[in-house]
């Protein structure tokens, strides 16, 4: 056991773990926020909290964390490269630490030109790979990134993102490797919409062990509308979705529940794949949905661990 | 070398509405290379100038030459004289020609009449792409000759992101992912191992970022004498 929390005692346990995802909002007024996570928190085994995603100001995921811990619930905070050094960083993660946060996943995160200040300066002293490493480093080897030690020690499980779905492909599983080399003990991708290739991602990241090394999560999101889905594949970037999944949806009568529907098989068929230790479910403004994915998707209830 | 573009005319005419003697002073070396702001250049600008000045009947004239570097003192010597007669100078140079010449000629009033957007080189004819950001530790030992800092959008040292597809960028798709790229070259050479390394953090304190450079070296220093 590394931090305690209870995302790694769940994935410990050999259960499939499920986390949900929750967006901080444009405001400090973070009730809606507080309604989601209450709505789900029999259905999910921690919760992730983003970090100005998509490069909008929001509050603060640490601030959000805080509340669920007070709360009674496990945030899993993101922390991005793009808005803060590693000074502002490690500090954060102190910070996060004293106010009794236990997971934290390292991403780089989206370009500041997607967001609504596109003319800021993006950060990026570190890289992903080298948040993760430093912040192993603080943790297992009691220093900082510059070589100072910590006056006491601390602890957090680790997590990190991979996306199966970027190019070059033959070069993801390196990427992931390289993660969990640096300090990635639960890794959580991208969603999953082509699970052709997701699977032919697992099948190498089977040949090299590397499913045993680190909690390889599948990302999902139930899709709500044609339109939705044709936004994400034209415009989130790093996000690929098939043809014959539009067509589906195209297809269909009630999108939502195609959608809805897509979302669970994929959960379900992901818990056949050998190596894949869970689902991230990012029902991005349909939090509401949650239990429902999860009790479909046969993973209700949630264990006691 | 130094990429630079002309800003758009409206400002400079606003630059130099206030004054009545105005000379547009190219630069032949760098942004006359790039056409930004060589005699040519120089010329069309205060020919513009001129029409617009014309125009809003604003008095005065607007002459223009051109020196072989702004970013040097021996040059800006050679013309000293004659830029004393103006009112102001809209430089066609870089953002350091610029501050060359109001170092040297601390008197002169000078204006930007370019934006200085980066050092690289011509891709094709018209097509000038950004290639350093002069970080002052280089890295193209590593990476094939491929600048991460300056090419990848995040200046990542552990790439591609996960926002490569298909060879580019997430920024967009005139833009090519470098990390792509430096896999590929690294492919070819049969040294994509070398991309399991985790490179460490950027020791940064050599660029911009350890705050403003200046370059000693004391051996082609002149000695003054006590």
């Amino acid at each position: 056991m590394i931090a305690g929390s209870n995302l790694e005692k769940v994935i410990n346990s050999g259960n499939f773990v499920v986390t949900g995802e929750l967006g901080p909002p444009k405001s400090s007024e973070i009730t809606q926020l507080k309604h989601h996570a209450e709505e789900m928190k029999n259905h999910v085994d921690a919760y992730n909290i983003t970090d100005n995603q998509t490069a909008i100001v929001r509050t603060s995921s640490i601030a959000c964390g805080s509340t669920l811990i007070q709360m009674g619930l496990e945030p899993i905070i993101q922390i991005t490269v793009r808005d803060r050094n590693r000074i502002c960083i490690q500090s954060d993660v102190l910070g996060a630490h004293a106010l009794g946060m236990k997971n934290i996943l390292c991403l780089a995160g989206d370009h500041q030109s997607f967001g609504n200040e596109p003319g800021s300066k993006g950060v990026y002293d570190i890289d992903s790979m080298q948040l993760l490493k430093g912040l192993k480093d603080m943790r297992d080897e009691n220093r900082f990134m510059g070589g100072d030690e910590l006056e006491a020690p601390i602890s957090y499980y680790l997590g990190a993102v991979e996306n199966p779905f970027a190019d070059p492909f033959e070069y993801r599983v390196d990427r992931l490797e390289k993660k969990i080399n640096a300090g990635a003990s639960f890794i959580q991708t991208q969603c999953i919409f082509d699970l052709d290739r997701f699977e032919k991602w697992m099948e190498l990241v089977r040949e090299r062990g590397l499913h045993k090394k680190a909690a390889i999560m599948g990302g999902v999101t139930p899709i709500k509308s044609l339109g939705a889905a044709r936004y994400m594949k034209n415009n989130v970037s790093g996000i690929t979705i098939p043809d014959e999944l539009i067509d589906r949806l195209k297809g269909a009568e009630k999108k939502k529940v195609e959608g809805l529907n897509i979302c669970i098989e994929t959960i379900q068929r992901l818990q056949e794949i050998e190596g894949v230790a869970g689902v991230h479910i990012m029902a991005i403004a349909w939090e509401e949905i949650v239990p429902e994915i999860v009790e479909r998707s046969g993973l209700y209830p949630r264990p006691k661990v | 070398m130094i990429i630079a573009e002309r800003k758009p005319l409206e400002e400079i005419a606003a630059m130099a509405a206030p004054y009545k003697k105005i000379c547009v002073l190219g630069c032949n070396t760098c942004v006359g290379i790039c056409m930004a702001g060589g005699e040519k250049e120089a010329a069309e600008t205060a020919s513009l100038l001129r029409i617009h000045r014309n125009k809003e009947n604003q008095e005065g004239e607007v002459d223009v030459f051109s020196i072989e570097r702004q970013c040097e003192f021996e040059f800006i010597d050679e013309v000293l004289e004659r830029l004393q007669g103006y009112d102001l100078i809209v430089s066609l140079a870089c953002g350091v020609g610029v501050q060359t010449m109001i170092e040297h000629v601390p008197n002169l009033r000078v204006v930007p009449g370019l934006n200085t957007t980066s050092m690289g080189y011509p891709t094709e004819q018209g097509v000038w792409a950004e290639r350093c950001l002069g970080c002052g530790d280089c890295v193209l030992h590593m990476t094939m000759g491929i600048c991460p800092i300056t090419r990848c959008a995040k200046s990542i040292l552990n790439g591609p992101c996960g926002g490569s597809a298909e060879g580019k960028c997430e920024l967009g798709d005139d833009i090519d992912c470098a990390w792509q790229l430096i896999h590929d070259r690294l492919s070819s050479f049969s040294r994509l191992s070398d991309l399991t390394e985790i490179q460490p953090p950027k020791d940064w304190s050599t660029s911009h970022h350890g705050g403003p450079r200046t370059t000693v070296r004391e051996d082609v220093r002149i000695d003054r004498g006590e």
